[in-house]
């Protein structure tokens, strides 16, 4: 796409790609973080993602400023438009995931003083890494302007879902095998749900973005694959 | 008498149950030598508002006055092609001029009311067309059409003072009310806000809304977000070409056209 003739507008609408750009690295940041301060727990780690939100929030306010200016300002049509309303939706859902990884390290004391045991462990790394390969993916298929990937993006937050049913009906076994296990493996569930909803913010951004690039919507979304209301334990 | 064909396709309602006013088909005008537009295909649906878009001397107003046959009044102007109101051809030979124009009614890019009272400049129109019996009525449609077009509050105390001691953008609002006094079924707007403030604007903006209900309007604006808020249908224009031609609505969120998407987001040139 061509420049402006105001070149301060390409700088104005640069300016709100780079934070967008900068709020997705931080959500990376944020989930690694407080997946590894639970699992090691790692009481500094965990307060350092705590006060990594108010930074994701500081940019979302900021993010919030720039494109009402802009709209104000400029009044941009078409992929302008789109560009602009697109990034405010996904600053929305990259605060989202910013509060979902502070609530995961929030339960960082709760889980108690002892790492994770491994085998209570390993599910949620799985699940954490396959998180975080989205949400790199989708911030930098936004940046690069590659629409063509975004559905196959969208598609692999399947593979998250998956991975949730595996971790809960696993969870759900070391609680009846001993119930000593039942607090650590409580916080551990509800941080496979967090990761999971994490996952559909992603999706949220990888349509949001595919709208801004194309005009489009991406066809209607697959229908959810959360099968944890109906398992039992293995 | 209409054709069977022109009939049905006077009748056909377009796929938003639209009919189609007026229909452009090839239409082609040469100024002398140079040729301004390029076989033009462009329909006008009743009672929607098309806007017509594009950069300066892309043809806007050429084709605009087409609608009317004003470019008859101009000497060098060529104008070929098809343009049929109500499914007759506008150019035939049995076609009274006067009488179109009154059906087809125009306000032009520049202000140009007659050397008369502000009075008769409204009056003028709806007296030689016989729409006003008595002197009562001729008032009444002074008052109204100086009220719609969002002027009677400056003039109603000056109402015999000559139409040119106005200002400009007084002038076009009374032009405004001119072209509407005689209740045409089609207003051509050629930039009718360029020289307004934004109460007159949003005024002549709100009266187009209101006029939609019964006229069919085409305007011409070179503010995207007037075409955006006021108009139904958008067709760009570029170098005397129709480029594209569709719903506003994705005209200014999603055009299909690359010129188009320049042209509307700031990045012609
Ligand atoms: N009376 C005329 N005699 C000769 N050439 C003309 C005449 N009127 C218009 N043209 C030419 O025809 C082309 C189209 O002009 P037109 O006035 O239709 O453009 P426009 O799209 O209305 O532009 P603007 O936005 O500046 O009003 C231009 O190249 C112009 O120079
Ligand atoms: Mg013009």
């Amino acid at each position: 796409m061509g420049n402006h003739t105001v070149t301060s507008f390409d700088e104005e609408l640069g300016a709100i790609d780079r934070l967008i750009r900068d709020m997705g690295d931080l959500a990376e940041t944020m989930v690694d973080a407080s997946i590894r301060a639970l699992l090691d727990s790692d009481a500094a780690l965990s307060q350092r993602t705590i006060s990594d939100d108010a930074i994701m929030d500081a940019r979302q306010r900021e993010l919030d400023d720039r494109a009402i200016t802009l709209i104000a300002k400029r009044q941009p049509m078409a992929q302008d438009l789109r560009a602009v309303v697109g990034a405010i939706r996904m600053a929305g859902d990259l605060e989202r995931i910013g509060d979902l990884a502070k609530n995961i390290a929030k339960r960082v004391n709760a889980v108690g003083e002892a790492p994770t045991p491994r085998s209570l462990s390993h599910g949620i790394e799985a699940m954490s890494g396959l998180v975080l390969t989205q949400i790199r993916g989708v911030v930098d298929k936004y940046v690069s302007r590659q629409a063509g990937d975004l559905k196959a993006l969208r598609a692999a937050d399947e593979q998250i879902d998956i991975q949730y049913t595996a971790v809960f009906r696993e969870l759900l076994t070391y609680m009846m095998e001993d119930p000593r296990n039942i607090t650590a493996c409580t916080h551990l569930l509800f941080c496979a749900k967090n990761l999971e909803r994490i996952g559909d913010h992603v999706t949220n951004i990888a349509e949001n973005a595919y709208y801004v690039m194309t005009g489009e919507q991406l066809p209607p979304n697959r229908p959810k694959l959360d099968e944890t209301s109906m398992t039992a334990p293995a | 008498m209409l054709t069977d064909v022109a009939m049905e396709q006077k009748l056909a309602p377009t796929q938003d149950q639209h009919m189609i006013k007026i229909q452009g088909q090839e239409v082609c005008v040469h100024y002398g030598e140079k040729q301004a537009l390029f076989s033009v295909n462009l329909d006008v649906r009743e009672n929607q508002v098309t806007a017509l878009i594009g950069p300066s001397g892309c043809g806007k107003s050429t084709f605009l006055r087409c609608l009317n046959r004003m470019n008859d009044t101009i000497d060098s102007a060529r104008v070929s092609g098809t343009i049929t109101l109500d499914g007759e051809n506008i150019y035939d030979k049995a076609i009274d001029v006067v009488e179109l124009r009154a059906r087809v009614g125009m306000v032009f890019q520049k202000p140009n009311p007659f050397p008369k009272s502000i009075y008769e400049n409204v009056a003028y129109g709806p007296r030689i067309h016989g729409l006003a019996k008595k002197k009562a009525d001729l008032d009444e449609i002074v008052e109204t059409s100086l009220k719609k077009a969002a002027i009677w509050n400056e003039v109603k105390d000056r109402l015999h003072e000559a139409g040119t001691g106005l200002s400009g953008g007084q002038q076009q609002r009374l032009c405004i009310a001119r072209a509407i006094a005689v209740s045409p079924e089609v207003i051509l707007m050629d930039e009718p806000c360029s020289a307004l403030d934004p109460i007159a604007t949003a005024r002549v903006e709100e009266l187009i809304d209101e006029l939609r209900q019964n006229y069919t309007i085409v305007i011409v604006t070179h503010s995207m977000q007037q075409a955006a808020r006021v108009s139904q249908r958008t067709a760009m224009f570029h170098l005397g070409y129709l480029v594209e031609e569709g719903d506003t609505d994705k005209m200014f969120t999603n055009p299909d056209d690359k010129r188009t998407q320049d042209y509307i987001t700031g990045r012609f040139g």
